[in-house]
């Protein structure tokens, strides 16, 4: 018996689909399709630009290993103004030229690119400064909440019973004050200890949306049937949540963090804005922002090139969580271009005729 | 259902003890009242260090402090309820009792208006999905989440203030300007309406050309000094309003929703305008406004009587809606023409738009202002503060929105409504708009609360104060009755607005039952 099944254009679209998968891994498939985000992969270019800019252009020392920058200034010096071509009379404008075709002279970074302070310290090497306590926070407080949040979470959702009540009771407590009365408290007494202190405090408190996450992931894992199969072939929990349950949770925990992240870089600026956060002579981007807002009006640069590196940071890190959280979805159907429609069409026609 | 919502109370109880005292004892440990007088020279430091220690009970341990100040919370039930004092011997009660209702102000026109343009941007994204539109619309959402308020705020002190202020003093609109504006207004209204390319571009160039011709008006009327939108420009926003109601609730086929809305929305804005003016000047403000409130929905009802002969609900409520819109409108109105004596003041002098503050206090100094030209002041200063945070806030709107409607139009039922024929309107509005609003609502609700906390920022920028001030003195000074205070407030609104939205969720959404079990 032999019915010519109708070639519906759904099933064609699918048809496509089903060949770009073909033989390929979970892990494979989740990331084809994040490089195929646009803009997740062009944030994550900018996002390496900038780690690679800010940690290599100052000394980084961590722990023994010290690593010599190779911009002239540090943050502590201060060169003497520059008077020379500022517009008004201002002193210590930058002299970072971007645009070649209007004045001529190409592209100048000069002697103080982002300009400098009203009392001469290099500006670049400021900001270069804020920006590696930034994203130093930043990581600190994303590795340890993902670390507890996932840990609670785990456990609460895989035992239940009077784990699963203790733990979310426990977090219920912590989710409930909000986290920037949190990290005031924490940062107001905690900030003069230096920043990694203080990223590291954050960060014990930071966990409690993830772990809510994560139990309700494990919670709805744990009763699918390969859990119950590794269950009955004698395997141990630990083994059921490391090797069962956890690489199929795995996406959510990814995106959760990087949204957290995200969350965490304006949280650190503004706490060292309202001066509970980082303090002086240490620098933060939030930090610096305070500082110098009232020069708005007379140096502009001062105000701009933190904002410029905050936003940029944290809507690249935005942009890639997105990006993961459309690759891990199963759901997500991209939207087929007109040449996949061309190539996928001849795909399909093919494959309908040998069937 | 009652037993429910009893054992979600005993819970919330039990979570309001836990982090209360998580919090005390997290602030007491971190924080040294005597750290100032350690440091002291002066002779009479330790006479005040004993003094210090014995007022804040330093000689108990933070967990058995934190009971002095529980005992002062449970007194609700015994009725000598008490939150304790500062440390400037103020009762912090009335320290709040001052300080929320600066926030609810400030935080309550933001929250308003990011949820308005943020469904309505969200939505509109996700009707043109994958358009120009749609990527330009995720983009900005997602720089909003990006920005920093502080740092947004230093922007519109300058830009909104400062040089609007300028612009103000002698407003002439550049042509570069005009361009520059009206472009803009065209690729935005081309990017909503969308349609073949020819509609496009017909809608882009009428666009254009009306928003520059409308400046040029403006400009020419010297409308930025003496605002107004006097009898001919209510005349036609009554129109517009009518149309555009009608339009979204029953669409304009509907003749008989079509003329109540016109009638009542002429009544009210055209033909009354002059006698709603004196309406407006009514001395008691508050008796006046509860008075159209109610005045509002009898003439929608009148007006569905007379037009409809069958189905006169939804016609009563068009109506009703646009005479609402109306009713916005004339107060607008009313404002504008409060404008030019608000100019005028000697407290003002053509400098309108404040960058700090909540009021201007000088104000009644110079004699007595009306009521309007008050609330002008008032209005002025919550410019910055409600865009900042509008801003800020309804980019997630617009993700959540368009999130949920997506999901909601690949539902069956949207597909069976547009299989059994009804119109686009039909189905946008009343099938799956309705339905993308039932988490969208909880949403709300838990915002509502969580923004009273998400204030302090802002109301350190730009000088209020209000809740974020008695917390900044909190920290600031050791003053861990006056932080226990402001945290009971904002986390007892969090988990209210939590049980709300979740009893919300379930009489809205049939589907989903709370109470039966777990």
């Amino acid at each position: 018996m032999s019915i010519e099944k109708e070639v519906m254009p759904g099933d064609k679209e699918d048809a496509i689909r089903n060949k770009e998968t073909e033989g390929l891994s979970q892990s494979q498939i989740v990331f084809r399709r994040f490089v195929r985000h646009r803009a997740a992969m062009i944030s994550v270019f900018v996002l390496l630009s900038i780690f690679i800019l800010v940690f290599s252009a100052l000394d980084f020392s961590l722990g023994p290993i010290q690593i010599p920058g190779w911009w002239k200034f540090s943050y502590l010096d201060t060169p003497e103004l520059r008077f020379e071509d500022c517009p008004g009379g201002v002193t210590g404008c930058p002299t970072l030229d971007m645009i070649p075709f209007l004045d001529g002279d190409g592209v100048v970074v000069g002697q103080h690119p982002f300009g400098q302070d009203n009392i001469g310290r290099d500006y670049f090497a400021l900001v270069m400064r804020g920006t590696q306590r930034s994203l130093q926070v930043m990581i600190i407080i994303g590795f340890i909440a993902a670390l507890i949040g996932t840990v609670v979470g785990a456990l609460a959702g895989y035992f239940r019973g009077w784990i699963d009540a203790l733990l979310m009771r426990f977090t219920d407590f912590i989710i409930v004050i909000p986290a920037i009365i949190i990290g005031s408290v924490i940062g107001y007494h905690i900030g003069n200890l230096g920043a990694i202190f203080l990223a590291f405090y954050l960060g014990l408190f930071a966990w409690t949306g993830l772990s809510r996450l994560v139990r309700g992931e494990f919670l709805t894992l744990r009763e699918r049937e390969f859990v119950d199969a590794a269950r009955v072939a004698g395997a141990s929990s630990r083994r059921i949540i490391f090797k069962h349950i956890l690489p199929n949770a795995i996406g959510v925990i990814i995106v959760a963090v990087t949204l957290l992240m995200a969350g965490a870089i304006l949280l650190e600026t503004a706490l060292s804005y309202l001066g509970f956060g980082v303090t002086s002579p240490d620098v933060s981007l939030g930090l610096i922002i305070s500082q110098y807002q009232e020069s708005f009006v007379t140096r502009p640069w001062l105000f701009w090139w933190p904002g410029v590196f905050i936003i940029t940071i944290a809507l690249c890190i935005n942009f890639i969580g997105d990006g993961l959280r459309d690759a891990f979805d199963p759901r997500q159907r991209r939207k087929l271009s007109l040449k996949d429609k061309l190539s996928g069409k001849r795909a399909a026609d093919v494959e309908g005729s040998t069937k | 259902m009652l037993s429910y919502i009893a054992r979600r109370i005993g819970a919330l109880v039990v979570i309001l003890f836990g982090s209360s005292f998580i919090l005390y004892n997290l602030a007491a440990i971190s924080a040294d009242p005597l750290e100032g007088l350690r440091q002291s020279t002066e002779p009479n430091a330790k006479a005040l260090m004993e003094s210090l220690s014995r007022d804040l009970r330093l000689d108990l341990p933070p967990p058995l402090r934190y009971f002095l100040w529980l005992r002062g919370v449970l007194g609700i039930f015994t009725g000598n309820f008490t939150l304790g004092e500062t440390r400037e011997y103020q009762n912090v009660m009335t320290e709040l009792g001052t300080a929320i209702p600066v926030t609810v102000r400030l935080v309550f026109a933001a929250t308003i208006i990011a949820i308005i343009l943020g469904v309505a941007m969200g939505i509109v994204s996700a009707l043109r999905q994958y358009s120009r539109f749609d990527y330009s619309m995720t983009f900005f959402a997602f720089l909003m989440f990006s920005l920093p308020i502080f740092w947004v705020a230093v922007l519109l002190k300058q830009y909104m203030a400062i040089e609007f202020n300028n612009f103000l003093s002698e407003p002439n609109i550049s042509i570069s300007w005009l361009v520059a504006i009206s472009l803009v207004s065209g690729i935005f209204w081309a990017g909503v309406i969308s349609g073949n390319k020819r509609q496009v571009a017909l809608i882009f160039l009428g666009v254009t050309v009306a928003t520059a011709a409308l400046i040029w008006i403006l400009d020419a009327a010297n409308w930025f000094i003496e605002p107004q939108l006097g009898i001919i420009g209510m005349t036609l926003l009554s129109v517009a309003t009518a149309y555009g109601i009608t339009q979204l609730s029953t669409g304009v086929a509907n003749k008989e929703a079509l003329r109540s809305a016109l009638a009542v929305a002429l009544l009210l804005g055209a033909v009354g305008y002059f006698p709603m003016q004196a309406v407006l000047e009514f001395s008691n403000k508050g008796l006046m406004f509860l008075g159209l409130l109610v005045l509002v929905p009898l003439l929608g009802f009148i007006a569905s009587r007379i037009f409809a002969r069958v189905d006169q609900g939804p016609v009563m409520r068009t109506a009703t809606l646009s005479g609402y819109v109306i009713l916005v409108l004339l107060f607008l109105d009313r404002l504008m023409q409060a404008w030019l004596p608000y100019m005028e003041s000697d407290a003002v002098n053509f400098r309108p738009i404040p960058t700090i503050g909540q009021s201007k206090a000088e104000l009644t100094l110079y004699g007595d202002v009306n009521w309007w030209v008050s609330t002008l002041d008032v209005m002025v200063h919550l410019i910055l503060p409600t865009v900042a945070l509008t801003l800020i806030s309804f980019a997630g709107y617009i993700r959540y929105s368009r999130g949920t409607l997506l999901e909601v139009l690949n539902q069956d039922y949207i597909r069976t409504a547009r299989a059994k024929g009804l119109t686009e309107r039909t189905v946008i509005m009343r099938h799956a708009f309705r339905n993308t609003m039932i988490p969208l609502t909880t949403i709300m609700v838990a915002d509502f609360a969580g923004i009273v906390g998400g204030a302090i920022i802002t109301e350190r920028v730009f000088g209020w104060t209000g809740m974020g001030t008695l917390f900044n003195k909190a920290i600031t000074g050791f003053d861990l009755n006056l932080l226990m205070g402001v945290f009971l407030v904002t986390a007892t609104l969090a988990v209210l607005a939590n049980l709300i939205a979740d009893l919300l969720y379930s009489a809205l959404d049939p589907r989903i039952r709370v109470g039966s079990g777990k």
